[in-house]
């Protein structure tokens, strides 16, 4: 198979952005200056950012687990190694803003108050799982959280909030909202009028690019010919800024600058945020693409978690204890949702007829499954698919 | 000779169809080296190089419009949806721009877009869709959608030569699991003719893409369990539609259904009924009955999938009646 220099082949490496969070993105007009957000946050605070990190990379442990035991139904989709682009951003969130995560941003979510049984049931297409078995992985949401379902059709999202956001304006709430895209979604038609209008309309949303340097099997150098996608922000008449996005405390300040500033009504912020995806886009994909060593150097030299260790333990004097302490307890929480969602029932099937519209709340079952409970003695039989030659 | 399945068959049409004409290249996300999400495409770019094999961006409607521009050009575009389910941001060029651009314009517009489409894989409600509807509705189109490995490849074969714009749908689900020994030599089948799957006297069972496998198990076991001897037509192309093989196996046998795996309302089984009621009603001996997925967007939990899809019991149960009506 032919193999093409990704981006990584030169210049793409670890700590390609390091250093420029302060210096580089502050002097972008329109964005305030001053003291680094991070630089409030409590020790509590310090710690969560830590606990929501590890519980991130620990679910999704746990759901390899699962997926190679075939309790998972369907692919399965990591986030390793961009865990604090998810839960740094996230982090800079109030309560009572709202989010739109994408399928690297399961940080996102629990942030977001997502329970891991959740998170795990949704995987196994339980019954009881938030979508009841309708909708795969993480594809699911909740407006009292203050996080809305994705779809799979990339960039439809960003309009989407751009509606969200556009409601708090009309209605005067000081509330904010943050879309997620990846490198590739920057290319839909749909991020780009969204992101028009939204900019056009000054709705206070945070628009996060999340440069991970593929989409699927393409690098970015075959996805736009912009090198820097921050600099898209450019056409919209909205500031654009850039950060490391393996650096949760440098997430959290170039997020909470843009949450605030839309926040005080002066509109839309895009954030590029660099980082790599280190698995294949899903646990099926053998990432033949990607030049030899890059996904190793990654791992080695900037891990999101290895790096905020360091930070905790040698700048911010957290004894091991206290690491090891969240280390259990996010076991022990993984453990107990495995159990409950293993536990769960699969769905009825005739709760497919339910809830496609207000009203009729349920639509008659076809005329030939009145009385059936379930569509099939027999599921799908593959085996005698193809063996009819008549 | 060693079989052949329906994915190969498809990459093969793919292969020798760049071979016999320099016009023809590819285009869509991931399709070079990665040879597609379902590796349709795999060593294409080895054999053709990067200007024939052109990875995309995220854009759909981009390279739908490009593929249009340059088949205006002379070249004859193949674009590959990563899922079919992405052919809806293409809508847009797709009906007011390729579709129409013969009849308004006179310019020539010979694309091809195919991809996996269908569902019975837990895809979920957007890596299973059928949208073969939605593009019904809308002439200059041609619609083709192949249950066979051979009809795979003859008509991709004939799409690409074709003067037309033309969706090619594939049914993921068979791209494994079924094969055969295809015909050699350049095996062409042409766009709007029906199949006889299967002979029969007593009922025929109108139907496309996976479900005509359904409907040979059904069929199977109605002729074990009730003596029943069912015809089964596979339509193979929806636009143009095959009247006049639906017609024949009406007089043949008298008692139609139709079967699709798409939803019901505005599916292609009332389209196929009402063609009949104009063309041949005298020859009814009993209403058309209709087998489809229930009218919702497509659940992912496999007993919800399994509820929504047609199954083979729902064809015998349907069947049934219709034979004893
Ligand atoms: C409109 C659309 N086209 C194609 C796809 C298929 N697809 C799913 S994910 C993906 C790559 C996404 O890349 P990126 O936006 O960079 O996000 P990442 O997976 O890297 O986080 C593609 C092409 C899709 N989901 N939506
Ligand atoms: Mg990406």
């Amino acid at each position: 198979m032919a193999r093409r220099a990704g981006p990584g082949a030169k210049g793409r490496g670890p700590g390609a952005v390091a250093g420029t969070r302060a210096a580089g993105d502050r002097s972008t007009p329109g964005v305030a200056r001053g003291p680094r957000p991070s630089a409030r946050l409590s020790r509590a605070q310090q710690l969560d950012l830590y606990y929501w990190m590890r519980l991130t990379r620990s679910l999704e442990e746990r759901l390899v687990n699962l997926y190679r035991q075939t309790k998972v139904i369907g692919g399965l989709f990591r986030s390793l190694g961009q865990e604090a682009d998810a839960v740094g951003s996230a982090f800079a969130l109030e309560r009572r803003d709202v989010l739109s995560p994408l399928i690297r941003n399961l940080g996102s979510m629990l942030v977001k108050g997502a329970k891991p049984v959740e998170i795990i049931r949704q995987y196994m297409a339980k019954g009881d799982s938030p979508t009841r078995g309708r909708e795969l992985n993480i594809h699911y949401g909740d407006l009292d959280r203050g996080f809305i379902g994705q779809i799979s059709h990339l960039g439809d999202m960003v309009p989407v909030m751009t509606g969200v956001t556009l409601s708090f304006k009309l209605r005067g709430e000081a509330r904010v909202g943050l879309v997620y895209v990846g490198d590739g979604a920057t290319s839909t038609g749909s991020f780009h009028e969204g992101l028009n209008f939204a900019a056009v309309q000054r709705c206070p949303l945070v628009v996060v690019v999340e440069n991970n340097g593929y989409a699927y099997s393409t690098p970015l150098a075959r996805q736009t010919a912009v090198t820097e996608l921050k600099d898209k922000a450019l056409a919209y008449g909205i500031p654009g800024v850039r950060a490391d996005g393996n650096d949760v405390l440098a997430v959290f300040d170039v997020t909470k600058e843009a949450v605030d500033r839309a926040r005080r009504g002066e509109g839309v912020t895009l954030i590029e945020l660099m980082t790599y995806r280190r698995k294949g886009h899903a646990e099926h994909d053998n990432q033949s693409y990607v030049p030899a060593g890059e996904i190793e150097r990654w791992e080695r030299e900037d891990d999101p978690l290895d790096r905020y260790l360091r930070v905790l333990t040698a700048e911010l004097e957290f004894d091991d204890a206290m690491i090891a302490a969240i280390d259990a307890r996010v076991k022990d929480e993984i453990d107990a949702a495995t159990d409950a969602a293993e536990a769960s029932p699969m769905p009825e099937p005739t709760d497919a007829l339910v809830g496609i519209y207000a009203e009729p709340a349920l639509i008659e079952p076809l005329w030939y499954r009145a009385g059936v409970r379930s569509a099939v003695a027999a599921h799908e039989r593959a085996a005698g698919w193809g063996t009819f030659h008549g | 000779m060693a079989e052949t399945t329906y994915l190969e068959a498809i990459r093969q049409a793919l292969f020798e169809e760049m071979e016999r004409d320099e016009s023809v290249f590819i285009l869509g996300e991931d399709i070079g080296a990665y040879g597609g999400a379902f590796k349709v495409t795999d060593g294409l770019l080895d054999r053709f190089g990067e200007s024939r094999v052109i990875d995309t961006p995220i854009s759909e409607a981009g390279f739908v419009g490009a593929a249009a521009g340059a088949a205006h050009m002379g070249m004859r575009p193949v674009v590959e949806m990563q899922f079919i389910d992405f052919i809806s941001c293409a809508y847009d060029m797709l009906t007011n721009y390729v579709a129409t651009s013969r009849y308004r314009a006179m310019l020539p517009c010979p694309i091809v877009v195919r991809g996996p489409s269908g569902g019975y894989v837990r895809g979920g409600p957007f890596h299973s869709q059928n949208p073969e509807a939605a593009f019904l509705h809308t002439p200059g189109l041609k619609i083709v959608y192949p249950a066979t490995a051979s009809d795979a490849k003859g008509l991709l074969k004939a799409a690409i030569r074709d003067d037309d714009p033309v969706l090619f749908f594939e049914h993921k689900y068979l791209y494994r699991r079924i094969k055969e020994d295809l015909p050699g030599g350049d095996h062409v089948v042409p766009i709007g003719k029906a199949r006889v799957a299967r002979e029969g006297k007593d009922l025929s069972i109108i139907t496309y893409a996976a479900t005509v496998w359904k409907a040979l198990e059904a069929a199977e076991q109605l002729e074990k369990e009730d003596g029943l001897s069912v015809e089964i037509l596979d339509l193979r192309s929806l636009l143009p539609m095959d009247d006049a093989a639906i017609v024949e196996t009406v007089r043949k046998t008298n008692r139609v259904m139709v079967v699709h795996e798409d939803t019901r309302t505005g599916g292609v089984a009332g389209e196929v009924a009402a063609r009949i009621n104009e063309q041949a009603f005298e020859w009814l001996d009993a209403p058309i009955l209709r087998v489809t997925a229930a009218d919702v967007p497509l659940p992912y939990s496999p007993p919800l999938e399994d509820y929504v899809l047609p199954q083979t019991t729902d064809i015998v149960t349907v069947a049934r009646k219709l034979a004893a009506y």
